[in-house]
């Protein structure tokens, strides 16, 4: 099966390459993305199944032994993300077929839509620093492009925004690797956990702590954590529906998992330091991001802002630094991945219906799409955590942890943020669903591809709700991740233990 | 660029650069050069040849459109890859086989000159589609 481990990387790859030789011919094109798409889920899933059965598999690509190859590592938490990242791919490429236009179509919007998963998956997948970095700019790249792609100027003035920001991080990123390279000599994560008790023998920890530190800003601007967070409520809301949805899926949460890889196995020295400088950054993300949404006016901004709040409660849990918070934050973060993505996908069809983003423009949605309307509550509740969907689990699970650690201010300000998200998707439902619509609004649009539009939305409410009734399967898949965090000797063994 | 030098240098030019480009290409395996250098080297021979034409002439000349080129370059990148894959062993692992070639004596071919094959023409393709557009929007 290891062997297979680069499958999830080469199927967006190949699926990209021939939606590229394909790009003058739509209805194939089409096709050809969906069935990759397809192909990675089924491979993302496969391989959760191995992972979960076998343990942590690894690939040393090209025969190099570990700490000079390239090695690819899939643990608990890479497949598990990797298998939600593969289900927002697949959903949104059928929704694409409806919200992207021929015109976007043309500029090969299925090949970068393709190379940007293909970055995702490389990510989750590589076990060495300096290739996630490599992943990290494939995926920027191909989001560069999407993001601008159409080139309205809302657009290119969030695309601007977003790239400089995005360079800044990679920049940070690449100045705390050529430390770490020049203090220990090697980048490959698992050598890296062994060395590196190795140098703070030998010199003081201030070097070490500067890299850690230079690396929680770049993944802090990546993942938008207080208070590095303002780019992407500039910028998200501007592109195409499917693809803010994909980028709210997808991009932060790299993010968050770089944060939790990298604070898990390389910098557990001096917890009181690193860890709890996160905790008491966490406070500020949830609450800050939940305050700037009550103040939007817009849909996708609203959305834009809760994204901040809630990875505040995902790196609340890497701040926790226990086993129940990780397995609070790995779950949080897919169930965050999907029910925040569906609402981006109502967000676009409500756009469609009613030709705008403002609050104040929509209304009435309640009587014309009463399916819609209960579609989007799946996903809003969840997000506000009310039992029995996956929010409720996921925070419960947070906020337990929280209060085992004996840390009750974070623990209540959790709470208190949950109350907050259940006002403004009362809010977004009521302006959006339940007001009458203002009376000389025109009337809603036709919605022609109406399964296109809707079943990925049903799609990955199921889901939604699947992971609150099957809480406890995936909980305690979870809490396994968690606990193989928390011991990263297995992980060690598994890349250096001299397979070929 | 309507200039009479220009055009007679760059027929003699092309395709004394194509050549060195397939010089750079071959002699990468062991020494300095390699896929990428030549690629480049290739597109810059195609370059001049649409300064001195325009990239109307250059692209009718060049035959191949640079997006195909692309694409076929990746997908011989991921062929090379996946014969490991196939044979049992890690991806991109080196699979090696030596030709006799009468004259030559034993050649050794194996999956790291496709790799690089497909670098040369991803490399080529990229450049060319860059500098062909931004000519045309000059124009």
């Amino acid at each position: 099966m290891s062997r297979w481990l680069v499958a999830p990387i080469l199927i967006p790859m190949l699926t990209g390459v021939l939606c590229l030789l394909a790009v003058r011919r739509p209805r194939l094109n089409r096709w050809i993305s969906v069935t990759g798409a397809a192909l990675e889920l089924a491979a993302a899933v496969a391989l959760l199944a191995a992972v979960r059965s076998q343990g942590t598999l690894v690939l040393q690509v090209g025969g190099w032994p570990a700490p000079f190859g390239i090695t690819l590592v899939a643990d608990l938490l890479s497949a598990f993300l990797l298998a939600a990242a593969c289900l927002l791919a697949f959903t949104l490429s059928i929704y694409s077929l409806a919200s992207i236009g021929a015109q976007l179509e043309s500029f090969a919007y299925h090949t970068l839509y393709h190379f940007l998963i293909m970055g995702v998956s490389g990510a989750f997948l590589t076990g060495d620093l300096f290739n996630l970095y490599v992943w990290f700019e494939v995926m920027l790249m191909a989001s560069f492009v999407l993001m601008a792609l159409g080139g309205e100027r809302g657009q290119m003035e969030g695309a601007i925004k977003y790239v400089t920001l995005n360079l800044l991080a990679s920049a940070f990123f690449l100045a705390a690797l050529g430390i770490l390279y020049g203090l220990v000599g090697t980048l490959n994560l698992a050598d890296l956990a062994v060395k590196i008790g190795g140098v703070t023998e030998r010199q003081p920890q201030g070097m070490l702590m500067a890299v850690a530190l230079l690396l929680l800003v770049a993944f802090g601007i990546k993942s938008a954590v207080f208070p590095l967070f303002f780019w992407l409520p500039a910028s998200y809301h501007t592109p195409p529906a499917a693809v803010s949805a994909l980028f709210s899926g997808l991009l932060t949460k790299v993010g968050v998992y770089s944060l939790i890889r990298v604070f898990t196995i390389l910098f557990v020295q001096n917890p009181d330091l690193t860890h709890n400088l996160i905790l008491w950054i966490s406070i500020p993300t949830m609450v800050t991001g939940v305050l700037g949404a009550v103040a939007q006016n817009q849909f996708r901004r609203v959305l834009s802002f809760h994204i901040i709040s809630q990875i505040g409660y995902m790196i609340l849990g890497l701040g926790l630094f226990t086993p129940l918070g990780l397995a609070g934050a790995i779950y949080f973060t897919a169930h965050n991945m999907i029910a925040k993505t569906n609402l981006f996908l109502v967000s676009g069809v409500v756009e469609r219906l009613q030709g705008s983003q403002w609050l104040s423009r929509l209304g009435g949605l309640y009587v014309t799409q009463p399916l819609l309307a209960g579609l989007f509550l799946v996903p809003a509740l969840s997000l506000a955590g009310l039992p029995p969907l996956s929010g409720f689990f996921a925070k419960l699970s947070l906020i337990q942890a929280s209060f085992d650690a004996r840390q009750y201010l974070a623990g209540g300000v959790a709470v208190a943020v949950s109350l907050f998200t259940l006002l403004s998707m009362m809010k977004l439902w009521n302006e959006a669903f339940w007001k009458p619509r203002a009376e000389d609004a025109p009337a809603d649009a036709e919605l022609p591809d109406r399964a296109r539009w809707l079943v990925p939305i049903a799609l990955l409410s199921l889901v939604t709700l699947a992971m609150g009734l099957g809480a406890n399967w995936f909980y305690s898949l979870a809490l396994d991740a968690g606990h193989q965090l928390m011991n990263p000797n297995n992980y060690i063994l598994a890349v250096m233990g001299g397979q070929p | 660029m309507r200039s009479f030098f220009l055009r007679t240098a760059v027929r003699v030019l092309l395709p004394m650069l194509l050549l060195f480009s397939i010089y750079l290409f071959l002699r990468g395996h062991n020494e300095p050069g390699g896929g990428f250098v030549a690629g480049l080297t290739a597109a810059a021979a195609w370059s001049l040849y649409a300064i001195a034409f325009d990239s109307r002439h250059a692209r009718a000349a060049f035959r191949v459109e640079p997006r195909r080129l692309i694409a076929t370059g990746l997908l011989v990148i991921l062929a090379s890859g996946l014969i490991s894959t196939f044979s049992g062993r890690s991806y991109l692992s080196g699979i090696w086989f030596s030709l006799p070639v009468p004259g030559l004596g034993d050649i050794d071919l194996g999956t790291p000159v496709l790799f690089d094959l497909g670098v040369f023409m991803t490399v080529i393709g990229v450049t060319l589609g860059i500098v062909f557009s931004l000519e045309e929007v000059e124009e």
